[in-house]
């Protein structure tokens, strides 16, 4: 094979396995990406099936602990003072995981408009507020950083139910 | 005084890195022979003045002088003597000094190893590893100081994050910044080829010992971090595609197609401006992996804003190297005069192949991992790229390299045929196509190709030993003859791929793991993940550090006797932390995995698995540890180099 065909050769082969990194790249973007939604978001258009983090508060006097089947499952409302949502999740919760504090869950909607969690993270640390759930906060209108720490949780509900009623 | 010591000679071993990096490249320049002479001497001095200062830091830990705030910020007392010594490097600006020592150490090596090399070639190598050191020491004086002081001192520190009070976690760190920084030495290796405007097969030779060093201590790391996520965390995985594991595992990826296009380098000259380029991109991958995940932007753009001055440093400094790397690159590559022809279907088109598709995979890990990042900053939207992305687009584009990496060795250099080479390894197909179909008969369909593919590696690579040996086909004697004959890095390579084809089957196998959670009252027995379980008892307990929560279990199996298990719950005392730790019985062939969660009304949330083949995952990684290790004694690496006995990395701090 000549110098000139040898470079060609070598110039398919890599067009072909960077081709095929950029088209299987696109096609799992286009599917597998994971948007990060407040509860609000999902009151205004949730579609469901698709897989979402839901980011959000938990709201006060909300976590019920039933056992279904045999599985210990939680029931619990996520809020960003506008809207809330009904989570359920199967699993072990996060240590830190209580009412008032920051979760983040990553799930799908349900077409009753209930979110089932697979993961539940809570951050190891008391203070700690994720970052997705504070900017949600903000535009909610509902905390602004600058001015301390977020209200406590039991102002939340009256909050959601204030703008709900 | 000991904290100001370890300061004073900090600042020393940063003043000797700036003239180990200005003095011997000036020298190589102008050919002044006393400059090229100094390399060795100012090397050895970074590296005896930075160990100085390494062991200040770790003394002050072991000492608890909580009046230095990296101390007291990151330790406490009751902490056991083992964590109090690796935690020393368990935090930002400890791990800077880790990095720096291990950069300082390859400088060391190459100073100690190198006699053979050419004067001026090794003192270009030693001054921009000299240069790189300066960054990081600079770095670390001017926004990391480890040693400021803290007045007044408090009573106790504030002690360490519990999940890294581990041991898989104590060695993982160093392991891995060995890994890391040892492709400094390929790197530095690459400037320096660059700077001479020579690329031969003498520097391909120079350059795989380190590059492979590194990639077996940079493949024992992740594969340590790996195994440490699975039994610490509690999530009964052992890959979670989050950036830090991506940002070990890119740099993995190019260094494995570093070492294969050295090969190419070494045996035919040809593709040396390719493997230049792939030795800048391995250590750029290296340096901003670590340093953007250090600074908290690949997680959150906030926390990189929180400290403005490291943030622009960290940014300035790999700008300067990668930019400043690449700029020397487009110069002066063209210089560099290509070498041997191949024809595409030969053991070059095959290792044009493996790097095409690890660079391929490489690509669509970073775009996974920083997509989120320009989303946010960009876009504003804010989402997350997961588990199902990375699965969608890394295994298409692995299977072919599995495929390749069996037939690749039995072809001959220059120009071969495909056929043959298939009909030489006919057996390892025909083994592959056996367990599929024994795989298929108990499990799904992509688990069942995934373990003939597994076996398709591991027999092709015996498939491979057994061809060079020409078993069976000539008298045994023979064989055994040309077995003596075969060299190290022969085996060393068919074990290293066997190694993946472990990790390959390892990993097929948790894809069919079985996980329930159930609520288990004690005196309770229950079916969960394939199992009989029953729950003896809850009881408490206290270690040195914490108050655990202990769940008493027994597996119950037939015909064997009953498995006592204790999942536990820890509460430490001095961080509020709660930590889950995880009971696991392994077989070997398969773990059992049992998790404690949170108790309710008297009963206990469990999370039960039954995780076939996991131990294989990381039994794999050490596999290709040891086969890179193996090539690495191989006799051929050390032409001229008689004097070396030892790995040159293989000590970490």
């Amino acid at each position: 094979m000549t110098r000139k065909g040898r470079r060609w050769a070598i110039v398919l082969v890599c067009g072909v396995g960077l081709g095929s990194a950029t088209a299987l790249s696109l096609l799992a973007f286009s599917s597998d990406m994971v948007f990060f939604v407040a509860p609000s978001d999902l009151a205004a258009n949730g579609q469901p099936g698709r897989s979402l983090r839901l980011g959000g508060l938990v709201e006060a006097g909300s976590v019920h602990r039933v056992s279904e089947g045999g599985e210990p499952v939680a029931h619990f409302r996520v809020t960003d003072g506008k809207a809330s949502v009904d989570v359920s999740y199967t699993g072990i919760l996060p240590d830190l995981f209580r009412e008032g504090q920051g979760v983040v869950t990553l799930g799908t909607l349900r077409p009753d408009g209930t979110f089932r969690a697979s993961e539940v993270l809570a951050k190891h640390d008391e203070t700690y507020m994720p970052k997705d759930v504070a900017d949600a906060l903000k535009k909610a209108g509902m905390w602004d950083p600058t001015k301390g720490p977020p209200p406590p949780a039991a102002t939340w509900n009256a909050m959601a139910t204030r703008t709900a009623g | 005084m000991i904290p100001e010591l370890g300061h004073f000679a900090l600042a020393l071993a940063c003043a000797l890195s700036f003239a180990q990096a200005i003095l011997p490249i000036y020298g190589a320049w102008r050919r002044d022979e006393r400059l090229i002479a100094a390399a060795p001497g100012l090397a050895c001095g970074q590296l005896l003045a930075l160990g100085v200062s390494a062991f200040c830091l770790v003394w002050s830990n072991v000492v608890d002088d909580f009046s230095v705030l990296n101390v007291a910020e990151n330790s406490n007392s009751l902490k056991p003597l083992l964590y109090k010594i690796t935690g020393s490097w368990g935090n930002h600006e400890g791990s800077i000094i880790l990095w720096a020592l291990i950069l300082a150490l390859c400088g060391g090596a190459v100073a100690g190893f190198g006699r053979n090399l050419p004067g001026a070639l090794r003192a270009r190598v030693i001054g921009v590893l000299g240069a790189s050191s300066a960054g990081f020491l600079l770095f670390s004086l001017l926004t990391s100081n480890p040693f400021t002081r803290l007045w007044p001192a408090p009573i106790d520190g504030r002690d360490m994050n519990p999940l890294l009070q581990d041991p898989g976690l104590a060695f993982h760190p160093p392991m891995l910044y060995a890994g890391y920084v040892g492709f400094a030495v390929p790197f530095a290796f690459a400037i320096a080829a660059l700077l001479e405007g020579r690329v031969d097969a003498s520097w391909g030779r120079w350059v795989r010992p380190w590059t492979l060093a590194s990639w077996c201590l940079l493949t024992c790391g992740i594969a340590l971090g790996s195994w440490w996520a699975y039994y610490e965390l509690g999530w009964g995985g052992f890959w979670f595609w989050d950036p830090v594991e991506n940002a070990s595992l890119l740099p993995w990826l190019t260094g494995t197609a570093l070492l294969h296009s050295a090969i190419v380098v070494e045996k035919r000259e040809a593709l040396k401006i390719w493997t230049v380029l792939l030795a800048i991109a391995t250590f750029s991958l290296s340096l901003s992996g670590t340093f953007l995940v250090r600074s908290g932007i690949l997680n959150s753009v906030h926390a990189f804003a929180n400290d403005p001055a490291r943030g622009v440093f960290i940014l300035g400094l790999l700008g300067v190297v990668i930019g400043g790397s690449l700029l020397l690159f487009a110069i002066r590559a063209p210089a560099l005069s290509a070498g041997g022809i191949f024809a595409p279907v030969s053991r070059e088109g095959a290792l044009v192949l493996n790097n095409v598709l690890l660079c391929s995979i490489a690509a669509v890990v970073i775009t996974g991992t920083m997509y989120p990042l320009f989303s946010d900053l960009i876009l504003h939207d804010k989402l997350s790229v997961g588990a199902p992305f990375f699965n969608a687009t890394v295994i298409p584009l692995a299977v072919p390299v599995f495929a390749a990496m069996t037939i690749g060795p039995v072809m001959p250099w220059k120009r071969a045929a495909l056929l043959p080479a298939l009909l030489r390894i006919w057996w390892a197909a025909l083994i592959a196509v056996m367990v599929g179909l024994i795989a298929l008969t108990k499990a799904p369909v992509l688990p069942a190709l995934a373990f003939g593919g597994a076996a398709w590696m591991i027999a092709g690579a015996a498939a491979d030993i057994v061809e060079r040996i020409r078993l069976f086909r000539l008298p045994a004697g023979n064989s055994m003859a040309r077995l003596r004959g075969l060299p190290i890095a022969a085996f060393g390579a068919a074990i290293a791929h066997a190694g993946l084809g472990v990790t390959v089957a390892g990993i097929a196998g948790m894809s069919l793991a079985r996980q329930q959670v159930v609520l288990v009252h004690p005196g309770e027995q229950i079916q969960a993940a394939g199992l009989t379980w029953a729950l003896d008892s809850l009881t408490d307990r206290t270690g040195p550090n914490y108050n655990e929560r202990v769940a008493n279990i027994r597996v119950i199996r037939p015909g064997e006797p009953d498995l006592e298990m204790h999942p536990s719950r820890r509460a430490f005392t001095t961080q509020t932390v709660t930590t889950t730790e995880a009971a696991i019985h392994t077989t070997g062939f398969a773990d059992i995995y049992a998790v404690l969660g949170e108790e309710r009304d008297g009963a206990a949330v469990m999370r039960l698995h039954y995780n076939p083949m996991a131990p294989w995952i990381w039994l794999g990684g050490l596999v290709m540890a040891i086969g890179g290790g193996l090539s690495l004694a191989d006799r051929r690496l050390r032409v001229g180099a008689p004097a070396r006995k030892t790995v040159p990395l293989g000590v970490s701090a």
